[in-house]
Formats: C-alpha cells, sequence, structure tokens
C-alpha cells in the first residue's frame, strides 16, 4: 500500500497518523513556505483533514476570543452575537475566495485544483491561528498600558499569513509573483461581483416570494 | 383543547396588561429616572428627585403673574426671579414646611442714572452682602445695586477695539466673583464671557472656543460657490447659553452651538468647566460623553423635540456635582464630578416634573428650582427635593470625596440594592475596595460595570500582589526554563559521545 493510499477510512491508525503529520507539517510551511508550499500540495504532504482542522480552529479561536479576550481590549455586547453569524463572517469571505481563485487562476493555466487552494488557504491561516490562542491567554495578564503588545502580536498573525498566502499562491499555481499578486487582486474583484450576484439573487428571490404572498392574500381577500 | 389555549392566553395577556402601565402609588411612571448603561442602553432607574412644590403664575395674580420669566438665583433662602415679560423681579423666600412668602418685587431703583427701571432684564447674581447684579437686556447694561436697591455702577458696552463696535451690548446672562468682578454672556457675542473688573473697566475675554477646522468642510469650500461660500457659517465659534460659577470660583458654561456629529467624537463639549484663562478643564472619564440623551428621537423633521440634547443652563452642587437642564425633551441631566451620569428625569408635559420651556435651573441645598418660561398656563417654578435614593447617591459621593472609603462602599452598596443597573454604584463600590487594597473584589465590581481604566488600575496592583506573593515559585519556574535547554543538551551530548566511545 504506498503513502497515498494508504488510511483512507479516518477508524484507521494510519489516518490518525497521516492526520499529525499534516498537522505537524504546518510548522515547515510556516518557517519553509516556499519548499513548504510546493511539498504541501505537489507531494500530498498537506491533508484535507489537517486544512479542515485548521478552519475549525479558526471559527473556534474567534469564539473563544469574544468569550475569553479580557474586558480591557475587547467588550462584547452580548445580545448582539450570534455564533452562526460569526461563523459564517470567517466560512463565507473563505470559501468565496476558494472558489474565486481557483476559478480565475484555472483559465490562465493555474496549476491548482480547488482543493489545492483550500488546503493552501487553510495553512496560511496558520500564524493568525496561533497568534489569536496566544493573545487570548495573553490579554489575561497584561494591563491596559501593556495592550499595544497584543495589537502587535495580532498585527504580526495577520501579516506572516498574508504572506504565506501570497508565497502559498505562487507555488500552488505555480505562477510568478507579479502574476499572483494581480490573480490575488482579481480574487477580491471577482468575490465582489460573486457577493453582489449573490445579494442580487437573493433579493430578487424575496421580492418574488413577497410578490406570490401578496397574490395569495390579495385572492383570499378578494374571495371572502 | 383550543379554546383552552385561548383562554389561558386570554388570562396572560390580561394580567400583563394589569401590570404593564404600573404606576407607584403617587401616580408617578416607573420610567420617569433613567440612566444609560455602558452600552448606551436606556436603564430605568428609581427616581432621585419628585416634585416638592410648584410656584405658579397665579400665585402673583394679584400683582399680574410672571409673564416670560428668564432667570433665576438663589442665595441662602432668597430666590429671585426675573420676571424679565414685567421687566422686575420678584424675591421670595421659601418656607421650611412648604409654600413660600413674598421678600419683595424689585422693579425700580434709586440713583444718578437713567432709567431708574429695568427693560426686560434677563438674569440676576447677588454676592453674600446682598449686592446685585442685573443684566438689562434692553437697556443694554448690567447695574450692580446695593441690597437696598441704590444704584452703584452700570456696566455697558466696552469702549475698546477687542469688542465689536458695530454689536450691541445685550447682557444676556452673568455671575459675579467674590471681589465684584462680573462676567457677562452677551447676545451675539462669540469670543467668550466678557469679563468686567470690579470698578467697571472692560477686562478681555475668557474662554472663547476654538474654531476646528474640517477637512471634509474643507474640501467642500473648495468647490463651492462664492455664495454658497457665504452661506456656509459653521466657521463661527460657538456661543455660550448660560454660565454658573462652582464653589472653587470655576465657570461652568454650556452652549447649543455644535455639529451633531461632533457629539459622539468628544469634539462637542455642550458642557465646559473653564479655568481663569478659558481652559476647558471638565472632567469626562465616564462610560460617555457629556451630551445629555445618548439616545436621540428621529423621525419628523418638523419635531422641535428632535435630536440631540441641547443644555440651557446648568448649576453646580456640593462635590462638583452638577446638573444641566436640556431644552429638547426638557430633561435635567446630572453629573458627578468625573462626568459619570447619576440620572436623567423630567419630560415635555404639564403634569408635575414636567416642563413647557423651562429656561433655568438652580439649587438650594441638594433641591433643585426649575424655571419654566410656560406655555399655556404661564410661568411656574418647580421646586423638586431629593428621595431617599438620590440623598444615598449623594452621600456615597460626599463619604468618597472625604476620604471615608469604607462607609462609601456601604452606602454604595444600599444603592445597588435599590437599582441593581446602576453602574455608578458599581464603580463607586469599586473604587472604595481599590482605596482599601482589596485589588480581587475591586476587579468584579469594575468588570462588572465595564469600567475598563479602573480594572486595569486594580489588575495592575492585583498582579503585583500575586508575584509578590509568589515569588518564590516564579522564582523557580523561570530558572528552570532557563536552565532545562542548555542542560538537555548538555546530557544528549554526553550520551552521544559515550555511544560514539563505545562504538
Amino acid at each position: 500500500m504506498s503513502e497515498l493510499t494508504a488510511g483512507r477510512a479516518f477508524t484507521s491508525k494510519a489516518w490518525w497518523q497521516r492526520l499529525g503529520g499534516s498537522v505537524k507539517y504546518s510548522f515547515h510551511v510556516m518557517f519553509h513556505p516556499f519548499d513548504g508550499f510546493w511539498d504541501l500540495t505537489h507531494e500530498h504532504r498537506g491533508t484535507l483533514a489537517a486544512a479542515n482542522l485548521f478552519v475549525i480552529l479558526l471559527l473556534v479561536g474567534r469564539l473563544m476570543t469574544l468569550q475569553f479576550t479580557n474586558m480591557m481590549f475587547l467588550k462584547v455586547y452580548w445580545p448582539r452575537v450570534n455564533i452562526f453569524q460569526q461563523c459564517a463572517s470567517l466560512l463565507m469571505p473563505l470559501g468565496i475566495y476558494c472558489i474565486c481563485n481557483w476559478g480565475l487562476t484555472t483559465l490562465f493555466d493555474g496549476k491548482g485544483k480547488l482543493k489545492d487552494v483550500y488546503i493552501a488557504t487553510a495553512y496560511a491561516l496558520v500564524p493568525y491561528i496561533l497568534a489569536m490562542f496566544i493573545s487570548i491567554p495573553l490579554s489575561n495578564i497584561l494591563t491596559m498600558e501593556e495592550g499595544s503588545l497584543l495589537s502587535v502580536l495580532e498585527g504580526l498573525g495577520l501579516i506572516w499569513s498574508a504572506l504565506l498566502l501570497v508565497i502559498g499562491m505562487v507555488q500552488v499555481h505555480d505562477f510568478g509573483l507579479g502574476k499572483t499578486l494581480l490573480f490575488l487582486v482579481m480574487t477580491v474583484v471577482g468575490m465582489a461581483v460573486v457577493i453582489f450576484l449573490l445579494l442580487l439573487f437573493l433579493t430578487l428571490v424575496s421580492d418574488g416570494i413577497g410578490y406570490i404572498i401578496s397574490m395569495y392574500k390579495e385572492i383570499n381577500f378578494r374571495l371572502n | 383543547m383550543r379554546r383552552k389555549i385561548i383562554a389561558f392566553l386570554g388570562a396572560i395577556t390580561l394580567v400583563l396588561c394589569c401590570i404593564a402601565p404600573a404606576l407607584a402609588a403617587d401616580g408617578y411612571k416607573y420610567s420617569y429616572t433613567y440612566t444609560y448603561d455602558y452600552w448606551e442602553d436606556f436603564r430605568e432607574s428609581p427616581d432621585a428627585y419628585r416634585v416638592k412644590q410648584m410656584i405658579s403664575t397665579g400665585d402673583f395674580a394679584d400683582i399680574g403673574g410672571m409673564k416670560n420669566p428668564q432667570g433665576l438665583f438663589v442665595r441662602g433662602e432668597d430666590v429671585y426671579i426675573v420676571d424679565s415679560g414685567n421687566n422686575r423681579i420678584l424675591q421670595i423666600r421659601l418656607k421650611e414646611e412648604g409654600g413660600f412668602e413674598r421678600v419683595r418685587v424689585i422693579d425700580s431703583f434709586t440713583g444718578d442714572t437713567t432709567p431708574l427701571t429695568f427693560n426686560s432684564p434677563r438674569d440676576i447674581y447677588v454676592m453674600e452682602d446682598g449686592t446685585m447684579f442685573v443684566a438689562d437686556f434692553n437697556n443694554k447694561r448690567v447695574v450692580r445695586l446695593d441690597k437696598d436697591l441704590n444704584w452703584e455702577l452700570s456696566f455697558v458696552k466696552p469702549d475698546d477695539n477687542n469688542f465689536d463696535q458695530n454689536a450691541d451690548f445685550l447682557p444676556k446672562k452673568l455671575v459675579a466673583d467674590v471681589v465684584g468682578r462680573v462676567y457677562v454672556l452677551s447676545q451675539n457675542v462669540n469670543k467668550g464671557i466678557v469679563k468686567f473688573e470690579a470698578d467697571g473697566q472692560f477686562n478681555g475675554f475668557i474662554g472663547a472656543s476654538k474654531v476646528r477646522v474640517n477637512l471634509y468642510e474643507q474640501m467642500w469650500k473648495m468647490i463651492a460657490t462664492k455664495e454658497q461660500r457665504a452661506r456656509m457659517n459653521s466657521f463661527v465659534p460657538t456661543e455660550y447659553d448660560n454660565i454658573a460659577l462652582d464653589e472653587d470660583g470655576f465657570f461652568y458654561v454650556v452652549t447649543k452651538t455644535f455639529q451633531e456629529s461632533d457629539l459622539r467624537t468628544g469634539n462637542a463639549d455642550p458642557v465646559r468647566r473653564l479655568n481663569a484663562i478659558g481652559n476647558n478643564i471638565l472632567v469626562q472619564n465616564g462610560a460617555s460623553w457629556v451630551i445629555g440623551d445618548l439616545e436621540w428621537a428621529a423621525g419628523n423633521t418638523n419635531l422641535t423635540n428632535r435630536g440631540p440634547s441641547k443644555f440651557q443652563d446648568i448649576t453646580v452642587l456640593q462635590d462638583d456635582i452638577y446638573m444641566v437642564l436640556d431644552s429638547t425633551h426638557n430633561r435635567i441631566f446630572g453629573y458627578d464630578q468625573q462626568g459619570n451620569m447619576l440620572w436623567a428625569f423630567g419630560g415635555v408635559g404639564n403634569a408635575d416634573g414636567f416642563f413647557n420651556r423651562p429656561v433655568a435651573i438652580e439649587h438650594m441645598g441638594t433641591d433643585l428650582l426649575i424655571l419654566d418660561e410656560g406655555g399655556a398656563f404661564g410661568g411656574s417654578l418647580t421646586v423638586m427635593t431629593t428621595t431617599e435614593y438620590g440623598r444615598m447617591v449623594y452621600e456615597a459621593i460626599h463619604q468618597y470625596r472625604t476620604g471615608a472609603y469604607e462607609e462609601s462602599a456601604k452606602t454604595w452598596t444600599e444603592v445597588l440594592s435599590r437599582n441593581g443597573n446602576y453602574d455608578s454604584a458599581y464603580i463607586g463600590i469599586g473604587r472604595a475596595l481599590l482605596q482599601q487594597e482589596k485589588y480581587a473584589e475591586a476587579m468584579g465590581y469594575f468588570k462588572a460595570a465595564m469600567d475598563d481604566r479602573n480594572y486595569s488600575e486594580a489588575w495592575r496592583l492585583r498582579r503585583m500582589e500575586l508575584v509578590e506573593q509568589n515569588i518564590v515559585p516564579i522564582f523557580i519556574v523561570v530558572a528552570a526554563i532557563l536552565a532545562l535547554p542548555p542542560l538537555w543538551r548538555r546530557i544528549r551530548k554526553i550520551k552521544w559521545e559515550v555511544k560514539m566511545f563505545h562504538e
């Protein structure tokens, strides 16, 4: 049994070993992004399961940030917080990004498949997730005057993740840096278009349903 | 079955209907007084003030009633009502047991000046010794009278280029300090407070508000036509609408001229405390700025009581607590020395405790006197007195200010048992605990009120305490962290050497 087909079922021990290995591999990606991302998709060092795990950790991290960050640094107005909305506000952009990026790059000789784009994006998020999980306990140790340390940490995580994202795209699609940056901008434009179309669609559907409902009411009213 | 459910729901509705318009035994709605919490959400509060007595125009029916009274002043037991429409000042004395007696009607005076009467006086200030300063609006002067109504001096339009010589001197509000210097707010003067020496000499302006240049407006100006530019008057500095003196001799001024958008950012400063050189030293450490209402009525643009609070008058009580009178919703807002809102109450209406066109507020001890210019029923003076709850809040603040922290915490706890929504009480207890070095407990109270600054301070001290108490374990852990990696490397190296030796 080759390494690729080993442990297809997550009940097997091999599956868990592979997951553990691919999660651990994210540290290699963080510090050696060029080779890291190349091997991640081309040598199948990364797994979909690990990518899913990172996305789940991102969601959990967001919710834990809301709950456990000290009141000095984050005040949450709980009556207005909706867990599903919070999750959607992270998942929707991520999903739309992956689809747009894949769609656009495929048209222009990008090597990455949708799965590869998703895995690379998820691995690129790791520094941000780490910064999030470090800043939660840290916020309960620092005072307000020392709070700038937190924003530095968070900023560092974000910048690192952004850099990883760029390098990841370079390696996954086998693009040059300039082309990657161009396609990142194009992806953002594409995302805006997708969101616009989604909103348009939803509005039209709700208008359509509203029309049918009011028609029903009107007929009902006339008949009685 | 279905009918049973309907009957049950009906019963619940009936019960709710009985509860909903819950009125106190004396007819007060529970929502007469309110505060805001950290999230700027409206919170009902027990009443801090209730109406003690009303003095209406009918009480002066035999001398023609009150007509558009504009000014109010309290010195000791005496209340001076400036009855502007009748060109006179009514001096009355409130009785302890309620009711009042008339002391005198000041409508003319003696002395070597003309005229010897007032023409639409707007305000009065009376010194300890009974010397009076009257803002005689239409006569364009401020007159100083001794306690027996002999004319002493007139303060008139300054013969000075600093004062715009094309403008009239129209004194509308004034105060005087202990040595007799007079500080006047004149209509259409926006350079600040007009200051006169005790001998009548003009001595410049105090506290002109700085003109703020707004980038957005500046850009508009660049593309606007000349006519449009002429119509933009947002570069005019603000004119103060009222003035009061506190115990320490600082001026409290209020202004109604500001940009609504500046209120939320704290740039509007509708209430200011000015020092002698005119800098604003008002402390605004509360959860929100000192701007009155935080939730504004929206909707119909023709409604006069729409938008933010506009402050008409201010009075400063003991311990730097001040009350501002708002003319948008005719409410009174109380603030403590730190700028925390203590309470808000009042409203538009004819019932007791509601006002038609309130123009002035003064205090006598902790009692509040509110002069209403009046609507359909003519002018009136409302005297409001503290409830048990209000007295308790004052006591707690006073105890803290005088250093009785433990007692203050106890009083605040009492307040809290009457009003669990009261952020000021949580902060008050927290601050008292902080002074008693009970940091961990203080943190809990600050957290309840979302007071991050005080929480941070308490946590800093608590952290120091924790470090001091656990210095030995912390030292051991730190030493271990520093020492382990080199030790580990060493062991591995020895192992490796042993292995190499064996091979």
